[in-house]
């Protein structure tokens, strides 16, 4: 328990005060832009707009420089934004068959239709620190100009329809359900599959490493491969009820993992490889990975899987990878607890008191 | 779904895709003889963004975005309507006054030459140099079995 106090005004507007000039650090350098910010540390914004649950640039890029850099605080900030709008309509689904690809790589086939598509990686970068950058030198290289004869496909075809094909891989069904909406409705147990991945894209990409990589390392083991992972745009669109069609209100950028996972067998009797689905805001490959082997290990019911480790609990794991709420609980430790503590030490001392055997005294 | 239909959401779906100075530009002349009146001001709200399980299963949440809605009645009493993804008002006042100028038969065919062609010309080119910055990161894994069979 925690009790309020007063006073301490002029302190608490001191230390805002001085933050604001921390933040804002050497005056001779320049002040750094909301634009800079999106554009030169756009993952950072991503994880933002992911964690935060609001896709724009802009604000994430905004609660980034706000925060200092502290991209928790900043999902914070961004969360605390979007209570203050109206959600006036629900998308359409998106279709990321009909996705611009910047990045397309399958780990499960070498050659596929659409082919395999690096983009903006640091897979392959040699994670040496580039000194050129340091230098302010201008580190990045000119594309070279030979244009690729071939041009991607407009929809590329994808890894699981091709397993779906062969009926070697469980299909994901359309059942009209209408999806749980978690900001509305907190979850209950067991969770709904929808309820459970708008945690998971909203959830701490830490923690959901953290799990992901647990099943891997044998807690919760679901044989992983990625078998698809997409970044690039896709169309949004609503259908307004004053107009009655769909409208196409733009595009955001999104991230994508499939993953193929150790086959079981299905209710008909056929023997079929499992999945896991991860998706996010912007470019934030590895939490959609995370994201997919995670989704996967909560699927253990549904698989008749036996639950054994965290990764598989999903109570466990839907109460505790919102990063909001645990930042939120761990920091109310630092609220006034003096009559809760102040109780305790009484405790304490009345039952050595009672101990007898009075060597020293506490000091009072 | 009607041809007109089809026509209108087409030029919506180019005018909320427009970079925002380039609307100005190619439209502030023809919208300033024109009397709108604001029947919902540009106004900033979320659509909750859904999609699905492996992208064909169930639908889920996947999170917000902003969106910034607005409506005119132009005068010649064309309603005009925007849906425009992120905060920028102005941009959606614009797109709701040329939506409604595109349905009159007086100025419809003058605005997409002037407009939204124009727009629709750097949408294209804007994507098609990603494209091929994209094409050029396509790789090639070689591998010890390959060929035709």
């Amino acid at each position: 328990m925690y009790v309020a106090v007063k006073g301490g005004e002029k302190a608490i507007q001191a230390a805002h005060e001085l933050l604001a000039r921390r933040r804002r650090g050497n005056p001779e350098q320049p002040e750094v832009a909301v634009a800079q910010i999106q554009d030169q540390l756009s993952l950072a914004v991503d994880r933002v707009m992911t964690e935060g649950s609001v896709y724009d640039p802009e604000l994430a890029a905004l609660a980034i420089k706000q925060s200092a850099g502290d991209l928790v605080e900043a999902i914070f900030l961004l969360r605390a934004y979007r209570t203050t709008l109206n959600r006036f309509y629900s998308s359409e689904p998106i279709d990321t068959d009909g996705m611009a690809i910047e990045r397309r790589i399958s780990a499960t086939y070498k050659d596929l239709p659409g082919g395999q598509v690096l983009g903006p990686t640091f897979d392959y970068t040699h994670r040496l620190l580039d000194f050129t950058l340091l230098a302010e030198g201008n580190a990045e290289a000119e594309l070279s100009e030979h244009a690729t004869a071939e041009r991607m496909e407009e929809v590329v075809a994808r890894v699981s329809s091709l397993l779906e094909q062969e009926q070697l891989m469980v299909r994901e069904e359309d059942s009209g359900a209408e999806p749980a909406d978690i900001t509305r409705d907190p979850p209950t147990y067991p969770a709904d599959r929808s309820a459970r991945l708008q945690a998971l894209v909203r959830g701490d990409e830490g923690f959901l490493l953290a799990l992901g990589y647990s099943t891997q390392r044998g807690y919760g083991r679901n044989h992983p491969f990625a078998g698809e992972i997409r970044i690039g745009e896709v169309g949004v669109s609503i259908i307004p009820e004053e107009l009655g069609f769909e409208v196409d209100i733009g595009s955001i950028r999104v991230s994508e993992c499939e993953m193929v996972n150790g086959f079981k067998r299905q209710a008909d009797g056929d023997v079929k490889f499992t999945r896991g689905y991860g998706l996010g805001f912007g470019q934030c490959e590895r939490k959609v990975m995370a994201m997919a082997l995670v989704d996967r290990a909560l699927q253990a019911s549904e698989h008749d899987e036996e639950i054994t480790s965290p990764a598989q609990q999903e109570e466990f794991v839907l109460s505790h990878c919102d990063n909001v709420e645990a930042a939120g609980f761990v920091s109310h430790l630092k609220l006034p607890h003096y009559v809760d503590f102040q109780s305790e030490l009484e405790l304490l001392r009345r039952i050595r008191a009672a101990e007898s055997t009075p060597t020293e005294e506490e000091p009072s | 779904m009607n041809s007109i239909q089809q026509q209108r959401q087409h030029w919506m779906s180019v005018l909320a895709r427009a970079p925002s100075d380039l609307l100005y530009r190619l439209s502030d002349e023809a919208i300033k003889e024109i009397g709108f009146e604001i029947i919902r001001a540009p106004e900033i709200g979320l659509t909750q963004v859904r999609a699905r399980m492996g992208n064909q299963g169930d639908r889920f949440n996947l999170g917000d975005m902003t969106l910034t809605r607005c409506v005119v009645r132009s005068e010649m009493d064309t309603l005009g309507y925007s849906y425009i993804a992120g905060r920028n008002q102005q941009h959606a006042l614009r797109a709701a006054q040329l939506d409604a100028l595109l349905q009159t038969p007086c100025m419809g065919e003058a605005l997409q030459e002037r407009v939204i062609k124009p727009i629709e010309a750097a949408l294209e080119q804007a994507r098609s140099a990603k494209q091929q910055e994209t094409d050029e990161t396509r790789v090639d894994f070689f591998t010890l079995v390959r060929g035709e069979d």
